[in-house]
């Protein structure tokens, strides 16, 4: 269930020019022509030891002490971890890595989620897809973030691997139903296919009655996020012969009803997204309900529920029974309010994470910080996502969290108006944060109880969370709180800023002063090209730096971009725009081995 | 699909008056709330509302401006006339289209938003066209809106000539017959009765209240529906 997951420190596995230095050991002073060192020990010891290997911090650590290990690892590397699909093209990584199972592989920025790029941008899954086809036709595992994925892809995802087990996409578009009916269809090894939040065009397939018949390998089979109707039938039929299946998630699609059905025949989900969590129809008087209660209490095993779509809820009470077990419940889409989640929340004493929707107010969270003692993931996204509506959450229920749940590591919270008082007890009492991202959706919303920007209390967090690697910031912040950022974010990778900053100063400090910096997005504030020099040095250290409507200049860019030859500098512009002035809307750039990408559309001007 | 908690609308024939007035009048959704499934997230639609920004409280402008560092008032070539202040922003607050797409979709129990932001989602099929689509007819004040957006998504098909209202003239049959000869494609709908009728029928507001789903069917088979368009339109008097 998490949006945003990667724990890259060291170099990548892309960057083959950074270090030259170590690979070279066996290069030593004396005489010309020096022989290849002779290793103590064979390359087969070194490959068995390397198979223990599994994070990709230390496979990328392990490439480059020498040649040799640099060769082996290469060759043992299984599950190859691509964070931006244009760094490196699939033709030099099927070159390096002769054995990988398993392709992750992420796309488009994340802005690009909000309409902030035009459709169409890039991040085509196909040219990978093909090469994959013909280097690892072993392959089994894809894992695609904000990618273009096109029926055809899945297609070729099923007709070329003859092993293929798992497929996630999270936040891809591209494909729609007909693809997925081909998919299921000739995957005959499937175990996983989860889809999440991506988009998906309705063909009217009926992909779910194409799985092949006999008993199926599924263990987990998401699909709430496809917006079409299913044929039911076939879907219990589908249940019912997947003994394996432990994850389900359903689209809204599925009435409660239907609900039912699938549970008194998978009691040994672990997962449960439970679709609509309303009925088609409404009971009559004397109509008999099937006992819901009953169907959630068979499920002994269950640990993270969510759906609830269309909740009705007087339904709501049949989940009562797995409460004590949960460990991750996602209400995010249900608008209870408080009085709604307080018997279902005192129950969940072993929540560790929780997405909810801001209807719950501050009263909601105050039960949640009672009980959640063990809390470490907490969401509270709007109902009403603008500027100007009602905030029924504020300072007071971010305070009631710190105070209740001191093992948070993330939190994710939207409101309408804060205080760094509350934003500072939160540094104090939560000094395991790992990710604190604070919207404050009104745009330069001062402390509304002191009028103050939000610096300091932003700055609080940077000082007191020093585990904190991921930060999002909001409210009225002067350039003051980019110098706390700079001083205090050493262990900052990733910072998304917004209507923020007074001058080039506030840019400056995070890129001179945060080493550890990969994705840096940035909207809406005051930095220009000065700024933007600033950065040079670490820019190759960087995943990707995005900047839009802030106040570069095309000249700027270009400057940026003759300074590091390995820097893709891409100025996007609305599809409609012509090229009018020399102010920059979006600037998007990012390390590459490849240069300027070959599939860049009209409106992409790579400098 | 029918929403258990869903709320009939009283018909207001003053709302459903064409007159001018600046779309997205519902709110932020209005920005951010592409046709779903077409794949295409409507950048283009979205970025005209993309306004000059004024910071309420310390008069700090963020306008683009092509001196660094300069806190200067400039003039945007693109949009001289300031906006009020405040006027929705492409992609803020950072809540994805999906979410916002299923919140909107969504009514809150038992209570009616006064606000429209539960969309209008119908699907459109064009004979011939693989695929699929689906509107939100909320987003639309008008027909010849609606037409325009079709139009964009179905590139041979173009709404005929509907008269200065945007509607049909059923009681001209001649004129009505020349309409569907005339155009390769005509729009039709299957209204609340499981009725399929000709787009244009009724005022804008009664047909988005109605229309459930949404076919452009070649104007030679459209000609079938014409006369049974026309007995509804009369039998409403």
């Amino acid at each position: 269930m998490s949006e945003d997951d990667d724990r890259q420190q060291s170099p990548p596995s892309d960057l083959e020019f950074v270090s030259n230095k170590a690979r070279n050991c066996n290069a030593t002073g004396s005489g010309s022509g020096n022989p290849e060192f002779q290793s103590a020990y064979p390359d087969q010891v070194l490959e068995n030891v390397l198979h223990f290997l599994t994070s990709k911090r230390d496979r990328n650590a392990v490439s480059l002490v020498c040649k040799s290990w640099y060769r082996v690892e290469a060759l043992t590397r299984s599950e190859l971890f691509i964070g931006n699909c244009y760094a490196v093209s699939p033709a030099r990584a099927t070159a390096r890595f002769a054995r990988v199972r398993a392709l992750h592989l992420k796309g488009k920025p994340r802005f690009a989620d909000f309409n902030m790029m035009p459709s169409d941008w890039g991040a085509h899954f196909n040219p990978w897809a093909l090469a994959m086809a013909k280097a690892y036709p072993w392959l089994e595992k894809v894992h695609l973030k904000r990618m273009s994925v096109t029926d055809d892809d899945l297609a070729t995802l099923a007709e070329l691997f003859l092993g293929f087990k798992e497929l996630v996409l999270v936040c891809c578009d591209g494909f729609g139903t007909s693809g997925l009916a081909i998919f299921v269809n000739k995957c005959r090894q499937l175990k996983v296919l989860d889809l999440i939040e991506s988009e998906s065009s309705d063909d009217e397939a009926d992909w779910i009655s194409c799985f092949p018949e006999g008993e199926s390998h599924l263990e987990s089979l998401i699909f709430d996020c496809v917006e079409c109707h299913i044929n039911f039938e076939a879907l219990e039929r589908l249940v019912a012969r997947s003994p394996s299946l432990k994850k389900l998630r359903l689209n809204r699609y599925v009435s409660i009803g239907q609900l039912y059905r699938l549970m008194v025949r998978a009691p040994q989900l672990t997962h449960l997204g439970t679709g609509s969590f309303s009925s088609s129809e409404i009971a009559g008087q004397g109509d008999q309900e099937p006992d819901y209660v009953n169907a959630f209490a068979a499920c002994k095993t269950l640990v993270c529920l969510s759906g609830f779509r269309e909740i009705i809820l007087d339904y709501l009470p049949a989940i009562y029974p797995v409460c004590a077990n949960l460990t991750s419940l996602n209400f995010s889409y249900a608008n209870i309010t408080a009085e709604q989640l307080k018997p279902i929340i005192s129950k969940c004493h072993k929540l560790q994470v929780f997405w909810v929707l801001d209807s719950i107010c501050d009263e909601g969270l105050q039960a949640v910080a009672a009980t959640c003692k063990e809390l470490r993931e907490l969401r509270v996204f709007p109902v009403d996502a603008r500027e100007d509506s009602d905030g029924p959450v504020s300072e007071v229920g971010l305070q009631a969290i710190s105070e209740g749940c001191r093992k948070l590591q993330s939190i994710l919270y939207f409101c309408q108006q804060m205080t760094n008082a509350a934003v500072i007890t939160m540094s104090k009492n939560c000094p395991d944060l790992v990710v604190f991202r604070l919207c404050i959706m009104g745009r330069h919303r001062a402390d509304h109880v002191t009028g103050e920007p939000m610096d300091d209390g932003f700055g609080a967090i940077v000082m007191n969370c020093k585990k904190l690697t991921r930060l999002a910031v909001s409210g009225l912040l002067t350039d003051k709180v980019f110098d706390y950022i700079g001083r205090h974010g050493k262990l900052v990778r990733t910072l998304s800023v917004a209507f923020a900053g007074d001058s080039d100063m506030g840019l400056k400090y995070v890129l001179e002063g945060c080493p550890q910096l990969q994705k840096f997005e940035i909207r809406d504030s005051p930095f220009g090209d000065a700024a933007l020099r600033s950065g040079l040095h670490h820019y190759y250290n960087m995943r990707f730096l995005w900047m839009s409507s802030c106040r570069l200049t095309r000249r700027g860019c270009q400057e940026i971009a003759r300074a590091m030859p390995r820097l893709v500098v891409e100025v996007i512009r609305s599809a409609d725009e012509e090229e009018v002035d020399d102010a920059v809307e979006i600037l998007y750039m990012y390390r590459s081995l490849e240069g300027p990408r070959t599939d860049a559309p009209k409106f992409v001007t790579i400098s | 699909m029918a929403n258990v908690l869903g709320a009939e609308h009283d018909l207001n024939f003053k709302e459903t008056e064409l007159c001018l007035g600046l779309p997205g009048g519902a709110g932020g959704n209005e920005v951010d709330n592409s046709p779903k499934n077409t794949g295409k997230r409507g950048f283009s639609e979205t970025v005209d509302l993309k306004l000059n920004l004024q910071a309420k409280e310390t008069g700090m402008d963020l306008n683009k401006n092509l001196e660094n560092g300069s806190r200067e008032k400039p003039v945007s070539a693109k949009d001289p006339a300031k906006p009020p202040a405040k006027a929705q922003v492409v992609g803020w607050p950072p809540v994805r289209s999906y979410r916002k797409n299923v919140m909107a979709n969504n009514k809150s129990s038992g209570e009616e938003s006064e606000k429209a932001s539960s969309a209008a989602f119908v699907k459109v099929s064009m004979d011939g066209a693989p695929y699929l689509r689906k509107v939100d007819l909320k987003m639309y004040k008008s027909y010849q809106e609606l037409s325009d957006a079709l139009a964009k998504m179905f590139s041979s098909f173009t709404m005929g000539n509907y008269g200065s209202q945007g509607m049909i003239d059923f009681m001209n049959e001649s004129k009505l017959m020349d309409l569907l000869n005339s155009s390769d494609y005509v729009p039709t709908y299957e209204d609340k009765d499981g009725d399929w009728m000709l787009v244009g029928d009724v005022p804008w507001q009664m047909f988005v209240d109605s229309c459930k789903r949404l076919r452009i069917m070649k104007g030679s088979e459209a000609i079938g529906l014409a006369p049974r368009a026309m007995e509804k339109c009369k039998s409403r008097g």
